[in-house]
């Protein structure tokens, strides 16, 4: 098995599809002769030509608009937002059209939307945020996080296949910098099946996308001092995984959550309030979140470092549970 | 419905502001048995009211803790109702004490412990009289209490309940396996007793040592591990014994209230009755006519005891002090008139004394319904605390079995209770036209005033007793 980076992953699941299915296109600001702003479809264009891989106007509402109608003629489109902080503009068709059509017509509406997201490398409020707790509220989209490469390519030859709105969070921190072992045949990773990043029984973090890292390194700082804590990666948001969450949870009776995202209304607080309902009887410990501040993401890099949960917080909110 | 799944705790309502335990009367349903949602599951009896409570989920009443007869403090988990469809623990252990448990007994003990403390705080003369006048929150916590020099031993309590916090998984686990926490040697923070800590003691086998209670729901004679301290009888007064043709049945709460209170009464104020003679042949005629009236219009039946009613409040704005009470060294004097009435209950076991409040708005129509409506919700267990508070006066009607006098005992802190007897056809002296005496057949009835001699002496008693009858007997139709 070849061992690759997050973003060529990606890439390969890409080109997979594109390469499997007529009906598979890519639309996108400086998708095609640029190959992407991050380069993940370097020369998609010269191999599928440009009527598959579109260099879209500046209007995130034309492109999701145009993957919509497209999707509902029965195209698979796969549009890249430049940054995922733009979705903003595309809210309308994703959410008013695109998440309804299924429910109201019976339409299925397969489009796969592409969110270069997260921060940690001094992006400012613009080109950082983890909008996902957004759209995972809304009913008719499905939101995915992958954090490996393997999922990276997995998750999204299934977001592409699924008859359904999916938006696709590609944490762009780990574009280069995580790099592992990707199968290099054609393989889906079902939605709402975390994985189990790393087993444990005092505490169970629960986490997604760059955090698991984050986690990881934590718990590997704990295990000297006897503390054995349980990684789960959600993987997907919608749907996710409680069955997962909850069995670990009775396992270890103590729980953290995990998010880049700011803190109130974020995916985490779904998570503690579904064990809290769920598995109040297993608890020892009241469930703790960790998440980014309330604030916009900022620029400084030292505040940016404060603003995103670093390794020390992990460490930090983890001791209190142990020692609760 | 999504919310299934979890059981619901029933605990013993707060039945007013100043009741703080209540005794279990009856179970309507037995363990097992399935229950919706607001259906009665089990009779209450209070200082105040006697009451159903609904189930307050549907499901199946999974277990009963706390049996009829016990008396328990308000908020303490009395039974367990398990989501429908839910299989039902036949053998669910008793519940272990714990910590919440043995928190609620301390509180419970507590208060009946200052219970007598408290009463006399309130009965002495010194003491600056609280708003609302209300003797029976002795049994109540001490809050409502001006400082007693004797506020024993709060502090100490309060100090070692902080102690400890019984998480879910810990309390579960101690259910389970019949393990009371705090035998359990605490790591967690200050001293908290964490999952590791039960499962390590439970493993280490001294959960076996400790003296657990029966796996079983056999009758449980070991009086070493009550179920429920909480549920602990208040009075350590042993039960009578039968003799030879004897039968021995404990006394439910209302009879304790009923016995203490009226004997408190007497204790308070110096009673003395006076009594009156009233013509109501006037009244009965009015009355046989607007039976028919009322009952077409309003469902409503114009008793002789709501005409009384109206001309009491009428003529209490003359003696507001036969309205009145003594508070401390002060009386006390009302521009209202909260109108008691004393409704028999369970065959003439029992008695209460609902509320008509600001009878003084009410004309003869509005009386009429007001004291049918208390009076059937008497019956039907379905009065509120407020209903039974704040009296001003009282109205008794014993006549209802033809007696013809009665001396009635006053129901504190109130000044007098007007007693109303049988209405029987009598030979009566009256004047004819022409000034001359003659024997009539008229409807008769007698009155009595019973009054605290403290306040009330017998010539302004006497007054308000005549003045009584002459609205009675010269009844104006037209100002109702």
């Amino acid at each position: 098995m070849a061992v690759k980076t997050y973003l060529q992953a990606i890439s390969d699941g890409l080109r997979s599809e594109m390469q499997r299915d007529k009906r598979v296109f890519i639309i996108g600001e400086d998708v095609g002769v640029y190959g992407g702003a991050f380069k993940v479809t370097q020369g998609f264009q010269e191999e599928f030509g440009a009527w598959r891989v579109i260099d879209a106007p500046l209007s995130e509402t034309a492109i999701v608009g145009g993957c919509t109608g497209a999707a509902m003629m029965g195209m698979r489109p796969v549009a890249e937002m430049q940054f995922a902080d733009f979705i903003s503009c595309a809210w309308d068709h994703l959410v008013t059209v695109a998440a309804k059509q299924r429910y109201r017509a019976g339409t299925p509406v397969p489009i796969t939307v592409r969110l270069p997201s997260g921060g940690g490398f001094s992006g400012g409020p613009f080109h950082s945020q983890n909008p996902e707790s957004s759209f995972a509220h809304i009913p008719g989209l499905k939101v995915v996080c992958p954090a490996t490469p393997a999922d990276a390519k997995g998750l999204l030859i299934e977001a592409i296949q699924d008859p359904n709105p999916v938006l696709y969070f590609e944490h762009k921190h780990l574009y280069r910098r995580i790099k592992d072992e990707v199968p290099e045949e054609r393989y889906t990773v079902p939605f709402g099946e975390a994985r189990m990043h790393r087993e444990g029984d005092d505490i169970s973090l629960v986490t997604w996308g760059a955090m698991v890292y984050t986690a990881d390194e934590a718990a590997q700082k704990l295990e000297g001092e006897g503390i054995s804590v349980e990684i789960l990666d959600l993987r997907t948001l919608a749907p996710w995984d409680k069955e997962a969450v909850l069995r670990s949870v009775e396992k270890t009776s103590k729980a953290l959550v995990l998010h880049e995202d700011t803190l109130t209304g974020g995916f985490g607080a779904e998570i503690a309030a579904t064990i809290g309902e769920e598995a109040f009887e297993s608890l020892d410990a009241p469930v703790r979140r960790i998440a980014a501040p309330d604030t916009p993401v900022p620029f400084s890099p030292p505040l940016e470092k404060a603003f995103i949960p670093q390794v020390e917080d992990v460490v930090a909110g983890l001791k209190e549970l142990a020692e609760y | 419905m999504a919310t299934t799944g979890t059981a619901v705790d029933v605990v013993m309502p707060q039945m007013g502001v100043s009741v703080s335990e209540g005794t279990i009367t009856k179970w309507l349903k037995s363990e097992g048995e399935a229950i919706a949602a607001d259906e009665s599951l089990l009779e209450i009896s209070t200082d105040k009211v006697d009451t159903e409570v609904p189930s307050p989920a549907s499901g199946v009443l999974q277990q009963i803790l706390a049996q009829e007869g016990e008396t328990v403090a308000v908020g303490t988990k009395i039974a367990v109702i398990a989501p429908e469809g839910a299989e039902v623990e036949a053998e669910a252990p008793p519940e272990p004490p714990t910590q919440e448990a043995a928190q609620e007994a301390e509180e419970a003990s507590g208060a009946e412990g200052e219970g007598p403390a408290a009463e006399k705080t309130e009965e002495a003369p010194a003491a600056p009289a609280p708003a609302p006048p209300e003797p029976e929150a002795a049994a109540a916590p001490a809050a409502a209490e001006p400082p007693a020099p004797a506020a024993p031993t709060a502090d100490d309590d309060n100090g070692r309940r902080e102690a400890k916090f019984v998480s879910p998984v810990v309390a579960r686990i101690a259910a389970e396996h019949n393990v009371d926490v705090a035998s359990v040697e605490g790591t967690g923070r200050g001293g908290r007793v964490t999952k590791k800590d039960i499962l390590g003691y439970i493993e280490s086998g001294q959960a076996q040592a400790a003296p657990a209670p029966p796996e079983t729901e056999a009758p449980q004679e070991a009086p070493a591990a009550p179920p429920q301290p909480a549920a602990a009888p208040p009075a350590p007064a042993a039960p009578a014994q039968a003799q030879e043709g004897e039968t021995v049945e404990p006394m439910s709460a209302m009879r304790k209230g009923i016995a203490e209170h009226m004997r408190r009464s007497l204790d308070t104020s110096a009673h003395v009755t006076s009594s009156i003679e009233v013509d109501m042949t006037k009244i009965a005629a009015l009355r046989q006519r607007l039976k028919k009236e009322w009952a077409g219009s309003y469902g409503v039946n114009p008793t002789f005891l709501a005409f009384v009613a109206r001309a009491v409040v009428d003529t209490l704005k003359d003696y507001p002090w036969i309205n009145g009470e003594i508070r401390g060294d002060s009386i006390v004097t009302r521009n209202y008139v909260n109108l008691g009435f004393a409704v028999e209950l369970a065959d003439g076991k029992g008695l209460i004394v609902p509320v008509v409040r600001n009878a003084e708005t009410l004309n003869l129509l509005g009386m009429a319904k007001g004291i049918a409506d208390i009076a059937q919700r008497a019956r039907d267990k379905q009065l509120l605390p407020d209903d039974v508070q704040g009296g001003t006066f009282t109205i008794t009607n014993p006549g209802g079995y033809g007696t013809f006098h009665g001396t009635p005992v006053i129901s504190q802190p109130q000044a007098a209770i007007l007693g109303t007897y049988a209405v029987v056809k009598r030979p009566w002296v009256v004047e004819d036209e022409d000034g001359q005496d003659a024997i009539a057949i008229r409807s008769m009835m007698n009155m009595t005033l019973t009054y605290d001699h403290r306040l009330v002496d017998g010539a302004l008693a006497g007054r308000f007793l005549r003045d009584l009858r002459e609205r009675l007997q010269s009844w104006d139709e037209s100002t109702e």
